[in-house]
């Protein structure tokens, strides 16, 4: 795997973010945090207040349809040539991997192409693209990281969060057993198949919590809230973070909102 | 609703002991895969081989299907065609009847299973012997297999040995798997001596050269292929390819990805039935070759892909859920992912259409297949055929459709393409957070083993937009 | 009449489907390895080993005095072999020095239970081996059927270092299988007959050999 950036990916001066639905409701934080790294890098960033949902819910659904719809809406949002920077792997790979199959046969495809293309996961693009230098203001802490399914094995950028914890000397990095292993969230599959999602989920708790970490970290809000939620309702302490917020917080943060 | 399907996941989920002994199976068989497929250039590369085989094969399919009945048929080979599994049975029922044989001795044979053969030659008199250990095992419990590897994986070594001391009361309890090994090739040895006809599958099919290829590591599949005078393979269509010079990548691949081994204990060529000088070999060979919906599935582009399968089984091993609710919850004859893409497509969305429900499109099947299957993106394909009206020709599709659940992405899409309306809509659930927070506490199948997410006072609309940032 | 239906109907459902036009076969995996001859030898007897087979060092010369070591260690009481092939002429010759010679000279059907019952050991010639896997390759014939590498317990088999290739691709490339035409049967052998069916904990001799003996010369 090629973890240098390539010369090519020169740091740009703009960016657009995109938040995604799940950060705007229920962890408002990890976007601002998101943004506030992004500016701290010099990079200006654009948050187009028309965004909604990037349509992954029901293109998972098979209901292509309304996906289509939605997702169209959001092509309309990004007309400059700049990177699109999402905090979650799972709705910038629905950009990045499945807007181009969505969009197959349509007349806009190439639209979604281009927009596919300037898609990254919060992550990749602070190592890949903006070589980002973190120097760790935090008291000493253990985490354990959930990285995603998207973010393994549709994005390819699971490792970038590791990258990223590796450069704060004061954070160790505690590995759960299967850690490769999905969460058992899936979106609506935790509703529509309950009993299995919470056999999955729980058995990533019981992973996780056997690290002895205090925090869960990870990329992706959905498995995060999945996780975090059963390690709650299990009576544990250890507390879930996006990264954004986590890195921001111990690098130059806190800003007031929590 | 819970469906029956839904009750026996439901079920499937309270059997501790099959869960204990499929977890504890899984792992040995990703930890033997990790040590043999490690060196990731060099698994990028026998994938990138593999998958244009196997596509290439796929591709040229009715070309090479004739190409391997001439030269089967110039070697002596019978090749007998069946649309369905009730004519691959017959076909399997009359070849029997020639020979007046009352028995038959299988390998192992996941085509066989599809067919339902042990039931149908049952009821026509004829009884079936398996000789693969796991398959017996799954015989004698009068089982289905839970795994197209190891098909007993579910089963402990206790559970097999009150089985084998049950139906071997002559061998004493035991629980040394050595001692139950040699139990069953004690009960065995005789019948493959005595058996009038040998059943096996097929693991390639070599169009140029006209051979069956099989994979094993017991010897059984050589004893159901040599000893007998007959000796009768069943394969679906698909397990063709071109030349021979394809074989040892995908047995590689194969072996690899299924056990980690580097090969099997023995790879079986077959060409022809005994010629008039040797003395040994079946005097007859016939090759079924079982269609059953997979000429259907070769009609659609994207859904082709489904047959470029090996059956190694990886897939299965390293699926999430496939480890927590076992082969049998998925009621199919190939359970795990390759099973969720293939069954609905081969038997009908109406029947297994659920089925494509089960799955967080996690990925991890398409990052360990050999033959680079895009599973997630078949499912994916196949949630939408169930739930849309038109015309393609996978029976069953549509038949998913739900009215109410229609009107709700409707409506969700309405909102999402009306920004103001979806700003407001998360304003007055944010607002609304400690109703709205009662409410999900009442979604049992969230807070069943989770506490209830906590909505956020303010959105990162309206956080963003105080911080003045940017909108255009 | 309704099979050959079949038969049409699937074919032609195939053939009216639409076209694909896949990518060549990459041919950035090479057939054989960059292997001298003392690596191929050395894999080979190192994978043989690690699936639990005997591999037993011999020359051209005194390949006899080592079958009769495995013969009396194992204290076999009989051995099967064609005292047709070259090999197998030169144990006959001497015969006196080792178990009871068995040999099968006419079809299985005369001789089925006796190979099932009271052979403890054949002894056959191959056709090389595989150094990657550590594999015996057998095209049986009519002196060595197919079934003496299978049904008795002790399998001992002789391979030409000369013979020895470093991949399953490279053997049948060089050897020039396609050319040669393919026998009624190939067997490709990497060890004693084995199983891990149960809690994939692996036992051998399940239904072939419990042992498999080389002897290389
Ligand atoms: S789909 Fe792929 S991984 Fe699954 S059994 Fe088939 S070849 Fe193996």
């Amino acid at each position: 795997m090629n973890l240098t950036p390539t010369n090519a990916s020169s740091k740009p001066d703009s960016v657009y973010f995109y938040g995604t639905c799940l950060i705007d409701l229920l962890y408002p934080q990890a976007g601002v945090s998101a943004v506030h790294l992004l500016k701290r890098e010099g990079v200006n960033v654009i948050y187009p207040q028309a965004q909604t949902c990037c349509g992954q819910p029901a293109w998972n659904s098979g209901y292509r349809d309304e996906a289509l719809t939605v997702a169209r809406a959001q092509l309309a949002l990004f007309s400059k040539p700049i990177p699109i920077v999402v905090p979650s792997a799972s709705c910038a790979g629905m950009i990045k991997v499945h807007y181009p199959e969505l969009f197959n046969a349509q007349p806009d495809k190439s639209k979604a192409l281009d927009i596919a293309e300037r898609t990254y996961e919060l992550t990749e693009f602070l190592t890949d693209i903006l070589n980002i230098n973190l120097t760790d203001l935090g008291a000493p802490v253990t985490v354990a990281v959930h990285s995603s399914c998207s973010a393994r094995h549709e994005m390819k950028v699971a490792d970038r969060i590791d990258i990223l914890l590796d450069q704060l000397h004061n954070v160790t990095h505690a590995e759960p057993a299967n850690k490769e292993e999905c969460c058992g969230f899936g979106g609506t599959f935790a509703i529509k198949q309950p009993e299995i999602s919470a056999a999955m989920v729980l058995e990533k708790a019981k992973a996780i919590e056997y690290t002895n970490a205090q925090r869960l970290i990870g990329q992706d809000c959905g498995c995060l809230m999945n996780i975090g939620c059963a390690l709650e309702k299990q009576g544990h302490t250890i507390t879930h973070q996006h990264i954004a917020k986590f890195l921001w917080d111990r690098t130059g943060g806190p800003h007031r909102d929590n | 609703m819970t469906t029956e399907f839904r009750k026996h996941i439901q079920h499937a989920l309270t059997q501790r002991e099959v869960q204990a002994n499929t977890k504890n199976v899984v792992n040995r068989l990703r930890n033997h895969r990790r040590a043999a497929l490690s060196d990731q250039a060099d698994w990028q590369r026998l994938r990138r081989q593999s998958t244009a085989i196997r596509t290439h094969a796929v591709d040229k399919l009715p070309q090479l299907l004739e190409l391997l009945e001439d030269k089967l048929t110039q070697n002596g080979i019978r090749v007998h065609w069946a649309e369905t599994t009730e004519q691959a049975n017959q076909i399997v029922l009359t070849i029997m009847q020639q020979h007046n044989a009352s028995f038959v001795i299988k390998g192992k044979s996941m085509v066989s299973e599809e067919m339902g053969l042990n039931h149908y030659l049952k009821a026509h008199g004829i009884e079936c012997l398996e000789s693969d250990l796991g398959e017996l095992i799954i015989q004698l419990a009068n089982e289905q297999p839970s795994h197209i590897i190891v098909p007993a994986l579910h089963k402990n070594r206790k559970q097999i040995a009150r089985l084998f001391h049950t139906y071997f009361p002559a061998t004493p309890y035991t629980e040394d798997i050595n001692a139950l090994a040699q139990s069953a090739r004690h009960f065995l040895r005789h019948k493959f001596a005595t058996a009038p006809v040998g059943l096996t599958g097929v693991n390639f099919m070599v169009a140029e050269t006209g051979t069956l290829c099989l994979v094993e590591n017991e010897g059984n599949g050589r004893m159901c292929s040599s000893v007998p005078p007959v000796h009768i393979a069943v394969s679906g269509i698909e397990k063709v390819v071109e030349h021979l010079s394809d074989v040892p990548p995908l047995l590689r691949m194969l072996t690899r990805s299924a056990t980690g081994q580097s090969i099997t204990t023995y790879f079986n060529m077959i060409s022809s039935p005994r010629k008039p000088d040797e003395k040994d070999g079946p005097l007859e060979v016939h090759l079924v070759l079982l269609d059953n919906g997979r000429s259907r599935i070769y009609n659609d582009l994207e859904l082709r892909d489904t047959l470029n399968c090996i059956r190694c089984g990886a897939c299965m091993n390293h699926c999430p859920i496939y480890k927590h609710i076992g082969g049998h919850a998925y009621q199919t004859v190939i359970p795990g992912p390759i099973g969720t893409i293939l069954e609905p497509q081969k038997s009908g969305l109406n029947l297994y259409g659920e089925l494509t429900q089960v799955s967080t499109l996690c990925g991890a099947c398409r990052e360990v297949c050999p033959v680079s299957i895009p599973i997630p993106k078949i499912i994916n394909r196949l949630r939408w055929e169930y739930i849309r009206q038109s015309a393609c020709n996978i029976p069953g599709a549509g038949s998913g459709k739900k009215k109410t659940e229609a009107i709700v992405w409707k409506i969700w899409a309405w909102s999402c393409v009306h920004p103001v309306v979806y700003n407001r809509i998360g304003r007055t659930i944010t607002n609304m957070r400690s109703l709205i927070g009662r409410i999900l506490k009442k979604i049992s199948a969230w807070t069943a083993v989770r506490s209830t997410p906590k909505l956020t006072k303010t959105t990162l609309h309206e956080r963003l937009k105080a911080l003045k940032i940017e909108d255009k | 009449m309704k099979i050959n239906n079949a038969r049409n109907n699937i074919l032609n459902r195939l053939k009216t489907s639409l076209k694909s036009e896949s990518e060549p076969v990459a041919h950035d995996v090479p057939d054989s390895l960059d292997w001298g001859v003392d690596d191929r030898l050395l894999h080979f007897n190192k994978q043989l080993q690690a699936a639990n087979a005997e591999v037993h060092d011999a020359t051209k010369d005194n390949w006899l005095i080592t079958l009769k070591h495995i013969c009396s260690t194992k204290r076999l009481k009989n051995l099967l072999f064609s005292p047709a092939t070259p090999w197998g002429a030169q144990i006959l010759e001497r015969s006196y020095e080792f178990p009871t010679f068995k040999h099968f000279d006419y079809p299985i059907d005369e001789w089925k239970p006796a190979l099932f019952d009271g052979i403890d050991a054949a002894f056959t010639s191959t056709h090389g081996g595989i150094a990657e896997t550590g594999t015996i390759i057998l095209w049986p014939d009519t002196h060595e059927p197919r079934l003496i590498s299978l049904v008795p317990p002790v399998h001992i088999a002789l391979v030409e270092k000369t013979e020895i290739y470093s991949t399953f691709a490279d053997a049948l490339k060089t050897q020039n299988w396609i050319k040669t035409g393919l026998p009624t049967n190939i067997l490709l052998i990497s060890g004693p007959s084995k199983s891990a069916d149960i809690e994939q904990t692996l036992t051998y001799g399940v239904h072939g050999p419990k042992e498999l003996v080389i002897i290389l010369v």
